[in-house]
């Protein structure tokens, strides 16, 4: 950024505009909607991980007095496979179509069969036992490492692998193989002096939001069809529910409710094209809610991942050479975050030579789905162990061996552009500066230290400002506020504007209401959507000065704003917002301002955390008694929900460190499928989480922004794997590091 | 199935409601009497969303049945704070940024409440035990000790 | 879904005869945490729930000469708050502290957490150390049986058609006795037990043990009474060869499974580790009163 700008709103710790609802229980989330005359719609799953589904008999199910729709996939018109981007990344339809009811072949636990629309919750349930299903059960495959096998069970007998030098002439399970490469790695290992090479693995887990999916709908066969739906990314919800009932974008209105929590789990459908369908043959609106069970079989969870990772250094501690090898697991249809996972994995680092092979493995289990810094958490693990391994074997302090190689303006990334301005560095310092990094550790602690980071995007956001006569004005934008973006919009456009934040009313509208804008995800929302609120701010500020001029009768060039006012330059002349707006109608009718944008330049953020552990050696359980996330905001526009995502990615990165697996049985079961056994953390199990903001502006933001969510989640994997080898002694690299695991490590070298 | 007549008290209010003898009091609350505040994160008494109090007990409503509460006296989120002065709890959560997607907040706020009635001085550390019931993923509950623990003191100034 | 009919009898004669009586299959419903959850998995079926929490002398606990004379279906949360139990009991009272939250404490009770029969249960090897009984009610009058007999198996019990757990009755511990009790859990609140320990110790003045209770929870079909693991107390200060000896033993006695929430190897390695443990804190406990 060229000159410090000083800002009267931007850093402000205000009260979000959607608060108080929020703490009095008003705000509608997608399970509080009802409407009349509304039947309630359940979903029959597979009881099965591997099977061909050989026939459907719901007959039965049909003739129940309280049944008044079965929906299955032949119900929906026919869909071709290929490539469609409604959301996080590109989806195939066919795929999609077939994750939401089975076709032919069930693919994993709980993969949805039928559904049924009764007039009562309960009678849905009950008859959903009145279906038959004649099933030939086939082994199932549940690991990517026994996936890619030569003679493995094949999911998809259509799936050949792309992005080998020769097209495959045998289907397998592996859909697609990626390289990424820079230098020459076997020269990068030669003139190394030290070399590492482990391998890693991290368990299938799941994002955890506390709201389950759930929907209410009304087909409508003459208008206006619509949805009601817990959802990131409401646009992209009508783009795939159309598309697969076959509908103009037009006809189909969905409304975002308040979401319950999502960290990229919610940017696909499940229920809605089902909800919605049945809607559609019953006549009726229809409500669908999944239960936490469903939720842990049936939505998209995180991908489990083996990898191998090799580091050459010098003695000097100069990185040489970087190696990843990285599988991940898709679930049971093509698309796993691979591909982010092979362009994150060494970007902290500025090393000349380096190779990473990535693999997209299908699996039986649920089909993943994003979770925050989808890929990154998994393949920058495995980086980062080794880093500190290597730290360790050179006696560097593993913020000085950072330090040395790290990344900064200029790093050629391995995947395309070179880094502008980014903080890694500011953050390592501020580690080494901080006092937890100071504090000396007790008896059975440990410390790890790891690096973090995302790139961010950008994307198409469209923001409406809507100047009202006494001078308010209501933001209109269309990014479901997963964790207070309203208060950012507000204070952007009250800083923008000269507006104060109690005068602005920030809205998430409806698919109808506000243009086209693309899925919250990806840390996008601050940055892009922030972006477009700007535009629209400057497209206000343009015409009240054009007001104002024509009032005074002076040129627009003569009209300064500053503070919500128009000065004439010529005179004495001031006009506030308010008076111009009440006068609007006498100046040329109501004043909106918009900002439709694809925003471009999103900056990454770096992040670098710092995690004490204590463990039991009787036991191998392990306490965190401190933490500190550090990371680069870029401008921070709301410091308490900045902190809050250092905060909340530090903490799932601590469960899936920790305790979070999904536990299958050797039918392909998940045994864990409820918070019960599915271990999230609890408010008792953590310390304070310490937060610093780096601020190194993004120079591509007006404000100077980076997204600030996701790459919290990136670095505590290997920072608590550290700091539990450090206080155990072994070295921890499989995750997670529950206590059997770490109890088994301490006493195997014993 | 013959659905059984309940007389309650909810928020102070003498409320009576048919239900299903096997429906779940967060069911009537939620789709009988359009309390939508009480959430359903889990259904099984683990993530604390559904938090309301039953004769003064935390209690989750996932798990009383609905003609348990006959007679009963219950206390949604929808009793904690007026329209013109919120509740100095829910002040509290809002200036810390203890919220983030919010739906667990209903339930914090509820059981933060029963928290400061039983113990109006509690330690970091019996707050995060006496709240370990609700579960938040957003936030990894450094905001929200801090708004108990400045609510506490906050209320204790009030007395 | 279920079909319910509920029913909640204001004395225990009620109860009984509505369970005896009853034509569909009847259960009794005290903090309902465990039963509410069973229900939900049950499709086209009746079920009668019989609510013992309208009778008074269900939700009362006396503490006198006798010893504590508990209500079954008293909710955790209200016996937790009970100073002056815990001063006696503080064991049994640390194990229904660590049911669940404290909202399924405001639900959960002694009584039910017997009458689920889970292996895991915590307070069942508190009150085994401390030799609880159970007074038992059913059509053809009223039995007693000592706690360790009430569980035949995983999820099954002595009741018969038409009984119900009408009393659980604790003696007054002996002189200079104190109890512990220790589960382990991956995270710090909230998890099933995926091991747990009971301890009760007397130890004479010169902090000789002369009498020991040692129970270990969910490392077996249901709770175990470890005779051998008392045994090695008995003699001795309490002091590390001894606790070493009551971990060895208790690990013996276990023959757990490999679940969900643990391997039968590591089950069996820390219900060693927790019982050397609450040994450890029972005699602390004595030495505590005795000082």
């Amino acid at each position: 950024m060229s000159e410090a700008r000083e800002y009267k709103y931007i850093g402000r710790r205000t009260i979000r505009p959607d608060g108080f609802d929020k703490v009095t229980g008003r705000a509608n989330y997608g399970a509080d909607l009802s409407l009349p005359g509304m039947i309630w719609g359940k979903i029959l799953r597979s009881p099965y991980a591997h099977a061909v589904i050989k026939s459907i008999d719901s007959s039965k199910a049909e003739a129940h007095p309280d049944v008044m729709a079965v929906v299955t996939y032949q119900d929906y018109p026919a869909v071709s496979s290929g490539g469609f981007e409604p959301g996080d990344g590109p989806t195939d339809l066919c795929d999609l179509a077939r994750n939401i009811l089975a076709d032919d072949k069930a693919l994993y636990h709980g993969h949805a069969i039928a559904a049924i629309a009764a007039r009562t919750e309960a009678a849905a349930e009950e008859a959903l036992s009145l279906i038959d299903i004649d099933y030939e059960v086939l082994p199932p495959v549940m690991d990517v490492a026994d996936a890619m096998q030569p003679g493995s069970p094949v999911l998809h007998e259509d799936l050949f692998t792309k992005g080998l030098a020769e097209q495959p002439e045998k289907a397998s399970n592996i859909a697609t193989r990626m390289e990424l490469k820079k230098g020459d790695i076997e020269a990068g290992f030669a003139a190394a002096e030290v070399i590492i090479e482990r391998d890693f693995y991290t368990p299938t887990v799941h994002q955890g939001y506390i709201e389950p999916h759930a929907t209410t709908v009304r087909y409508d066969e003459d208008g206006q069809s619509m949805i009601w739906c817990s959802t990131q990314g409401h646009f992209d919800v009508r783009a795939s529910t159309a598309k697969l009932l076959s509908m103009d974008l037009g006809k189909l209105k969905v409304i975002a409710s308040e979401i319950g929590g999502g960290f990229g789990g919610k940017t696909t459908v499940y229920l809605e094209p089902v909800a919605l369908m049945l809607s559609k043959k019953s006549g009726r609106p229809v409500k669908m809610v999944m239960t936490r069970d469903e939720v842990f079989r049936a939505s998209g969870p995180g991908s489990a991942t083996r990898s191998t990772v090799k580091i050459g250094a010098k003695k000097d501690g100069t990185i040489t050479a970087m190696q990843a090898k990285l599988c991940f697991e898709a679930g049971a249809f093509k698309g796993s975050p691979m591909g982010p996972g092979c362009m994150t994995v060494f970007t902290p680092y500025d090393v000349e030579n380096i190779y990473i092979e990535g693999y997209d493995v299908v699996v039986n289990k649920p089909k993943v789905a994003a979770y925050r810094a989808p890929g990154a958490p998994q393949a920058e693990f495995a980086a980062e162990m080794v880093i500190n391994e290597l730290a360790d074997e050179l006696n560097i302090d593993p913020i000085e061996l950072r330090l040395q190689n790290a990344a900064k303006e200029g790093t050629q990334t391995v995947y395309g552009p070179k880094l502008k301005a980014v903080g890694l560095v500011e953050c390592l310092e501020a580690a080494k500066n901080s006092p937890h990094y100071k504090q000396a550790l007790a008896e059975n602690q440990g410390r790890g230290l790891a690096a973090g980071f995302w790139f961010n995007i950008g994307g198409q956001s469209s923001v409406i400002i809507n100047m009202n006569p006494d001078g308010t004005g209501t933001i209109v934008e269309g990014n479901p506020d997963i964790g207070g973006s309203r208060a950012s919009m507000q204070l952007m456009a009250a800083e923008e504007l000269g507006i104060d934040v109690s005068k602005l009313n920030p809205i998430v509208a409806d698919t109808e209401h506000v243009p086209y804008s693309a899925t919250t995800g990806g840390s996008r929302t601050t940055f892009a959507t922030g972006m477009a609120v700007i535009e629209a701010a400057q497209d206000v500020v343009r015409q009240m000065k054009e007001r104002a001029a024509a009032v005074w009768n002076v040129t627009v060039e003569q009209v300064d704003w500053s503070d919500g006012v128009a000065i004439n330059t010529a005179g004495e002349d001031r006009l506030t917002a308010a008076e111009i707006c009440q006068g609007a109608d006498r100046t040329g009718g109501q004043i909106s301002g918009r900002g439709n944008i694809n925003a471009r330049g999103a900056g990454p953020s770096f992040a670098v955390h710092l995690c004490d552990v204590e463990v039991d050696m009787e036991t191998g359980k392990t306490a965190v008694v401190r933490y500190t996330a550090i990371q680069d905001a870029g401008k921070a526009i709301h410091p308490g929900y900045v902190e809050g995502q250092y905060q909340g990615g530090a903490v799932q990165g601590i469960g899936w460190a920790l305790n979070e697996e999904y536990i299958y049985n050797e039918d392909g079961v998940m045994e864990n499928a409820g918070f019960l056994d599915y271990r999230i953390p609890l408010a008792s199990d953590l310390p304070m989480i310490d937060t610093i903001i780096v601020e190194v502006p993004n120079a591509f933001h007006p404000f100077g922004v980076r997204g600030v969510g996701e790459t919290g989640i990136v670095p505590p994997l290997a920072a608590v794997a550290t700091a539990v080898s450090d206080a155990i002694g072994v070295r921890m690299t499989n995750l997670p590091c529950s206590p059997p695991r770490v109890l088994k490590a301490i006493q195997d070298t014993a | 199935m013959t659905k059984t007549h309940v007389t309650t008290t909810i928020n102070g209010e003498v409320t009576e409601f048919l239900c299903e003898p096997g429906a779940t009091l967060l069911a009537v609350l939620r789709n009988e009497l359009q309390l939508t505040g009480t959430k359903e994160g889990c259904g099984t008494g683990d993530c604390g969303a559904c938090s309301v109090t039953l004769n003064g007990r935390l209690v989750c409503s996932c798990l009383v049945l609905g003609v348990e509460a006959e007679g009963a006296e219950i206390g949604t989120v929808e009793g904690i704070g007026g329209i013109d002065k919120l509740h100095i709890i829910q002040e509290k959560f809002l200036e810390h940024a203890a919220l983030q997607c919010g739906i667990c907040t209903p339930g914090l706020i509820v059981s933060t409440k029963a928290l400061l009635a039983e113990n109006p001085e509690p330690t970091e550390k019996e707050a995060r035990y006496y709240l370990a019931g609700n579960l938040c993923r957003c936030t990894g509950y450094d905001k929200i000790i801090r708004a108990v623990m400045d609510s506490a003191e906050a209320m204790r100034g009030d007395a | 879904m279920v079909s319910v009919v509920y029913e909640a009898p204001a004395s225990v004669q009620d109860a009984v005869a509505l369970l005896s009586g009853a034509e569909i299959t009847a259960t009794v419903l005290a903090g309902g945490t465990d039963l509410i959850i069973q229900m939900q998995g049950l499709v086209n079926e009746s079920r009668l729930l019989v609510d013992l929490k309208k009778i008074p002398a269900m939700m009362e606990a006396t503490l006198d000469a006798e010893g504590l004379q508990l209500g079954p279906c008293m909710s955790c949360a209200e016996l937790t708050s009970r100073e002056d139990i815990k001063s006696v009991y503080p064991g049994l009272i640390e194990a229904a502290y660590l049911i669940g939250s404290t909202q399924i404490q405001g639900r959960a009770s002694v009584g039910g957490n017997l009458c689920n029969s889970s292996p895991a249960a915590d307070t069942v090897p508190a009150l085994i150390v401390n030799n609880a009984q159970c007074v038992i009610v059913g059509p053809s009058g009223e039995r007693s049986i000592q706690v360790e007999d009430f569980a035949t198996g995983v999820g099954q019990n002595c009741l018969e058609k038409g009984e119900l757990l009408s009393l659980i009755r604790i003696p007054l511990p002996a002189a200079n006795t104190s109890d512990a009790y220790l589960r382990f859990i991956p995270r710090t609140e909230m998890d099933i037990a995926v091991a747990g320990a009971a301890v009760s110790i007397t130890l004479d003045d010169d902090g000789i043990c002369t009498a020991a209770r040692v129970s270990i929870g969910a490392v077996a079909p249901t709770v175990l009474v470890v005779a051998k693991a008392a045994e090695v107390l008995l003699g001795t200060k309490v002091d590390v060869q001894a606790l070493q000896a009551v971990a060895e033993a208790a690990s013996k006695a276990s023959s757990p499974i490999t679940d969900r929430r643990g391997t039968d190897e590591y089950r069996r390695h820390v219900v060693g580790v927790l019982a050397k443990r609450a040994a450890a804190i029972a005699a602390e406990r004595v030495r505590g009163i005795q000082s």
